[in-house]
C-alpha cells in the first residue's frame, strides 16, 4: 500500500538534476553583478523560494474551497501538506532576503511594505497550523482549516502587490520600473536564464515534496484512525 | 567604485541557509514517514490481538 510509485522516483531523480544544474548555473554560468557583487546570487534561489511559498499558500486556497464542496478529507491532506511547505519556502525567502539587504540596504530589517506584508503573511499560515493542533476531531479541524485557509489566501495578492501599490525600496523584479529602489538592477540574457531556470526548477521541487507530503499525511490519517478505532 | 562589492560572506551565508533549511526539511520528513510507519505496525498488531 505505502510503496513508493515510479513516477515519484522518476520525479525525485529529475528535482535532483534540476536543483544541480540550478546552483551549478547560479555560480558558474551567471555573472557577477557590477556593483553588488557575489550576494546578489542570492536573488536566484530567494525569489524562486518566495514564489513557491506563494504558490503554496494559493494552493491551500483552492484545497480548502475543494474540501468545502466535497467534504473529501483527502483536500484536508492536500491544504496541511502544502501550508508547511510554504512556510518553509517563505521562510528561507524572508531570511535570504534580510541577508542581501545587510550589504545593500545597510540593515538586516526594515518596516518596508513587502516585508512587512511577507511577515504578516507566514504568522497567517503559523497561526493555521496552530488552530489545527488545537481541534481534535478531524472534520472539524478539515472544515476551519479549509475555511481559514480561504480567507488566509487574501494575504498572497496583497504581498504580491504591496511593491507595486505603496512606496518600497524593495526592487521590483518583473516589470521593473522603478529604478529608485535600492538593490534594483537590471539583468542580462544570461541572468534572466537563471532567474527563469531556478523558479522552474523550484517549482518542480515545490511538486515533488507536494507528493511525499501528501504521502505522510495519508500515513498520519490512517493512524489517526486507527487509534480513534482502538480508542472506541 | 572600483568594481564589485566584497559581499561574499552574504552570499556564503545565504546560500548555507537555504541548503542547511531544505535538508533539515527532508530530513524530518523521513523521520516522520518511520515514525509513524512504526506506530501503524503497533497499532495494527493490537487491532489483531483485542
Amino acid at each position: 500500500m505505502d510503496a513508493k510509485p515510479r513516477l515519484l522516483t522518476i520525479l525525485d531523480a529529475v528535482t535532483a538534476l534540476m536543483m544541480t544544474a540550478a546552483t551549478i548555473m547560479v555560480f558558474a554560468y551567471a555573472p557577477m553583478e557590477a556593483v553588488m557583487g557575489p550576494v546578489q546570487k542570492v536573488f536566484y534561489f530567494h525569489v524562486a523560494h518566495s514564489w513557491v511559498g506563494m504558490l503554496s499558500f494559493v494552493v491551500a486556497g483552492i484545497a480548502g474551497i475543494a474540501y468545502l464542496r466535497t467534504k473529501n478529507m483527502k483536500w484536508d491532506i492536500v491544504g496541511l501538506a502544502t501550508v508547511e511547505l510554504g512556510m518553509v519556502f517563505m521562510l528561507v525567502g524572508i531570511v535570504t532576503g534580510s541577508i542581501w539587504a545587510r550589504p545593500i540596504w545597510n540593515t538586516w530589517w526594515t518596516w518596508d511594505p513587502r516585508l512587512t506584508t511577507t511577515t504578516i503573511m507566514e504568522l497567517i499560515y503559523a497561526a493555521y497550523l496552530m488552530l489545527r493542533q488545537g481541534i481534535e476531531d478531524p472534520e472539524r479541524r478539515a472544515r476551519f482549516g479549509a475555511v481559514y485557509a480561504i480567507v488566509g489566501v487574501i494575504s498572497v495578492p496583497l504581498t504580491f502587490f504591496s511593491i507595486r501599490i505603496f512606496r518600497t525600496i524593495h526592487p521590483v523584479v518583473i516589470g521593473s520600473g522603478d529604478a529608485g529602489a535600492e538593490g534594483s538592477f537590471d539583468m542580462t540574457p544570461r541572468m534572466l536564464q537563471v532567474f527563469f531556470f531556478s523558479l522552474i526548477t523550484f517549482t518542480v521541487f515545490y511538486f515533488d515534496l507536494m507528493w511525499h507530503r501528501i504521502r505522510l499525511g495519508s500515513l498520519a490519517q490512517r493512524v489517526e484512525q486507527l487509534k480513534l478505532r482502538l480508542s472506541e | 567604485m572600483d568594481g564589485p562589492a566584497n559581499t561574499m560572506v552574504y552570499m556564503i551565508a545565504g546560500y548555507a541557509v537555504i541548503f542547511t533549511v531544505l535538508l533539515v526539511y527532508l530530513i524530518s520528513l523521513v523521520i516522520r514517514w518511520r515514525n509513524l510507519r512504526q506506530e501503524e505496525e503497533i497499532l495494527r498488531e493490537i487491532e489483531k490481538k483485542s
